[in-house]
């Protein structure tokens, strides 16, 4: 056989960040505009502060935004912002409210004409809102048939106890009790421009863009209610929590570690210890416990940013007969990351995979919105991602070693998993404290 | 009303070209992103499995990652993400696709690495224990585990087909994957995984003359072997309507699915184009018919999709194939009511044509999807690649939205006629949760 080698790797030309604009208009509405012209599109993302409100009725709210105004009916909302090629759908996540969504380049004057009418307008009309609410009723009930949401909500409880972001999903009798009124209420208290940020990429000028939305949302006005949100509570240890779902074929496996934000001057470190642990296929964990073992079709873990705190999760779901030797090569990964610096080249390949990725998230026009979005949320700008490359590329082995042993050790680990308890609870316990939760 | 907006296309430069070893390239360059994707396919899905190997494609395609012939187990991930990249595998009805994003100055490596795997991945009897667990692990968490899990794409095909390779579990059954062997995969590999039944494509940051001396020095000495030939896989249509269901035990509401057989996505693609954009007029968003009077007017479902391909890729399939709709209903929900009233639906539309608008907003917003996908260079490398598999045509991806743009009303009614309640296929999810 002819022994063939690996090709070397033309080095990443200097990071070049598109032309933006940016703007706060005077409602309070803050405008950042990027181009990136590769096909006639443009991305739109608002984000809108909605910490500590009213969690079903937010819920509904952001399902229900589209229902309807004064003017227009759900079905000419959806037609005309069809016919530029558009589409704008609203979320909820425990910090805010976020519509998303796209058209053709040259429908975002109509497409921002439409936004504002619902951000100005929206008028939860009876009959439609009880069509949402059901829905949503529904939706929640095929939820809570998952174990994936399932486990997340056991982990969530487990981690934030009585802070607000504990229940980030509501009970469907607290749905069923909303009436459209409490929508009107919520939606003049909050959808309001103050502290919110809109966000548009794609084949436009960013000067212009920004022009355009100030002409079409500078009549939505209004200063909303404080909803800050304090900061979340430190991770307490304690047992295991085996949440039971009986019949099971799998354990939904979840652990939780102390994290830190996106501008602490350790967090590039710990995104670097994270993917030697666990953070992408070619990690520790999953060399372990899928291509050496066998046990998972995929294992994951990941820092999740709030507002109010930062936490890293860690997820596998893995066969029913293995949850204890799971647990077990888990723990053994968390503590080797924790104890022992990482190898040389381990670590020059996560943080090659870890700048690439950056790259790769900047190089469409959805990615990019997605990325300006999220980080003008936490205060910051395209610019940032400068910066986090930098400190992506200095990062030291022992500065990784130091902040993994504070950040990934397993004491520190909050753990749930969710199965067929009678066949896993004998497994676990093997090696670890666990409580049963309480149904 | 807007006027009508003008639907815009792409015009993605199209490069081919065929190696002496029989091996198909396509390259799109766009330097407009630091970034290229790189795709390989090959002409195999899960309609070539032998009887008694269902599931057999998906396998394989796991073991194409676990070593060739230069590279030990774990090196392609490490390879791949190690310069900046992602990378994954698909198994499709048709075909099986490789692929890679990477920075632009990881092209060679990425090269190297299918050129090796094309030449011979390590079918060893560990490698193959280990990844028959991993895909029972996957089967677990995205089918047994999970309500709905397979619906419709595993659960509608046996009540629409009757031919094992259009009617079997794509995802196999534990005790097929469990028999299979080194053997059976070094067969496998050696009838369709020969250079002269794949295509290669790259797409993004590169320079078309640099890229062809790259891909002739990493692919140019795979031995060259033909394609083998592809059986025809049609069979009649529906003489009447099947109806099954079946319990989802974890499954908390009703669901339903039907599917209608549709012209040739390749033989007759003028006719098939047609059923694409009547999916979207039925279905997309909340002022598509289907949406307005089943889930707003009537409250019937809770929500309804249609799709053209048994795994939404309408472009990247071959005959037979179906539109698809698919509805969650809400409890104690009636999947005949919700038939009939797609039924009525249809009817109308046949009767009294399109409203004034309906089918220029529907293009409009095809065309953006389809510009969305194309952003990515992923989103234009494996969609060339298949088109240039199946129809030897990859430039068809920049003419799409023209074609949809094209298509009339009085095709969409034609089309809609041939949607009958005695030519379809339907499958009930009935819940077993609780009971």
């Amino acid at each position: 056989m002819v022994t063939k080698t690996l090709p070397d790797l033309i080095p990443d030309t200097e990071l070049t960040l598109p032309p933006q604009a940016e703007r706060k208009l005077a409602n309070g509405l803050t405008v950042i505009a990027i181009r990136r012209a590769a096909v006639p599109l443009v991305e739109v993302r608002l984000r809108i502060p909605f910490g500590r409100a009213p969690l079903a009725p937010a819920t509904l709210l952001s399902q229900a935004l589209f229902t309807g105004t004064g003017t227009m009916s759900m079905l000419d909302i959806a037609a005309e912002l069809q016919a530029v090629g558009g589409s704008l759908a609203a979320g909820l996540d425990p910090d805010r409210l976020q519509i998303s969504g796209n058209a053709l380049a040259d429908g975002l004057s109509r497409t921002l004409e439409i936004l504002a009418g619902v951000l100005t307008g929206a008028a939860y009309p009876g009959e439609e809102v009880v069509t949402e609410r059901e829905r949503l009723v529904d939706n929640i009930q095929v939820a809570l048939s998952q174990p994936s949401h399932l486990a997340r909500v056991a982990l969530l409880k487990r981690m934030y106890a009585t802070h607000p972001y504990a229940v980030q999903t509501p009970a469907p009798q607290d749905v069923r009790a909303v009436e459209p009124e409490a929508l009107r209420e919520l939606h003049a208290d909050r959808v309001r421009p103050g502290g919110a940020i809109l966000v548009l990429v794609g084949d436009i000028d960013p000067e212009q863009a920004i022009d355009v939305a100030e002409k079409t949302l500078g009549g939505w006005t209004g200063e909303a209610r404080d909803g800050d949100i304090p900061p979340t509570p430190a991770l307490q240890t304690g047992p295991l929590l085996l949440v039971d779902r009986p019949g099971s074929v799998q354990s939904s496996l979840r652990i939780a570690l102390p994290a830190l934000t996106r501008t602490d001057p350790d967090y590039a470190a710990l995104t670097l210890g994270n993917l030697v642990f666990g953070g992408y296929f070619s990690s520790r964990w999953v060399e372990n416990i899928r291509e050496d073992k066998g046990y998972t079709y995929g294992s994951h873990s990941v820092v999740e940013h709030f507002a109010a705190g930062s936490a890293l999760l860690a997820a596998a779901d893995v066969a029913t007969e293995v949850t204890g030797p799971s647990l077990l090569e888990t723990t053994y990964e968390l503590g080797r990351i924790a104890s022992l610096p990482p190898g040389e080249e381990e670590l020059e390949q996560a943080r090659r995979y870890a700048l690439g990725t950056l790259r790769l998230g900047m190089s469409t026009q959805a990615g990019l919105a997605g990325l300006a979005s999220v980080y003008a949320g936490f205060g910051l700008r395209l610019d940032h991602l400068r910066e986090h490359s930098a400190a992506l590329a200095a990062a030291t082995r022992e500065q990784v070693a130091e902040v993994a042993a504070r950040h990934l050790a397993p004491s520190r680990a909050v753990t749930v998993v969710l199965g067929d308890a009678d066949k896993i609870e004998a497994q676990l316990t093997a090696l670890t404290a666990v409580e049963r939760s309480a149904q | 009303m807007a006027s009508r907006i003008q639907i815009p296309a792409t015009k993605y430069p199209v490069e081919r070209f065929t190696l002496a070893n029989g091996l198909r390239v396509v390259l799109s360059p766009d330097r407009s992103a630091p970034v290229v994707g790189v795709a390989v396919v090959y002409d195999v899905g899960i309609r070539s499995e032998p009887e008694g190997r269902t599931g057999f494609a998906h396998l394989f395609e796991h073991l194409m990652f676990q070593g060739s012939e230069n590279l030990e187990k774990l090196a392609h991930f490490r390879h791949v993400q190690g310069a900046g990249g992602s990378f994954n595998g698909s198994t499709h009805l048709d075909y099986t696709d490789y692929f890679e994003v990477l920075p632009a100055g990881a092209l060679e490596r990425a090269l190297f690495l299918e050129a090796d795997r094309m030449r011979g991945p390590r079918l060893t009897e560990e490698n193959l224990r280990n990844q028959v667990d991993v895909v029972k692990e996957e089967i677990r968490v995205n089918v047994l585990n999970r309500p709905y899990g397979g619906f419709p794409w595993l659960k509608l095909p046996p009540v629409m087909f009757k031919t094992f390779p259009n009617a079997h579990d794509g995802y196999g059954s534990f005790e097929d994957l469990e028999s299979a062997t080194v053997e059976d995969a070094q067969g496998f590999f050696d009838r369709y995984y020969a250079c002269g039944n794949a295509v290669l494509s790259v797409a993004g940051d590169f320079d078309v003359a640099e890229a062809t001396a790259l891909i002739e020095r990493h692919f140019g000495d795979v031995p060259a072997r033909p394609a083998p030939v592809l059986p025809a896989f049609d069979e009649p249509g529906l003489d009447g309507e099947r109806r099954e269901s079946y319990t989802d035990r974890i499954a908390p509401l009703p669901a339903v699915a039907a599917g209608y057989r549709v012209p040739d996505p390749i033989g007759a693609f003028d006719a098939y184009l047609p059923f694409s954009v009547l999916a979207e007029v039925l279905t997309d968003g909340d002022a598509s018919r289907l949406v307005e009077r089943l889930v707003q007017r009537d409250r019937t479902v809770t929500n309804i999709g249609g799709y053209l391909g048994f795994m939404g890729d309408e472009y990247q399939v071959r005959n037979p194939t179906a539109l698809l709709l698919q509805a969650h209903m809400p409890p104690g929900g009636d999947a005949g009511k919700v038939l009939r009233t797609v039924d009525e639906e249809l009817d109308r539309l046949v009767a009294d044509g399109l409203k004034p608008g309906e089918l220029e907003r529907t293009q409009a917003r095809m065309a953006a999807r389809l510009l969305q996908g194309t952003d990515e260079v992923l989103g234009r490398a494996l969609p060339m690649a298949v088109l240039e598999l199946q129809r030897g045509r990859p430039g068809l991806l920049n003419e799409l939205p023209k074609l949809i743009s094209e298509v009339t009303a009085e095709q969409i009614v034609t089309a809609a006629a041939t949607l009958r309640p005695e030519s379809r296929a339907v499958v009930e999810v009935l819940p077993g949760a609780g009971s």
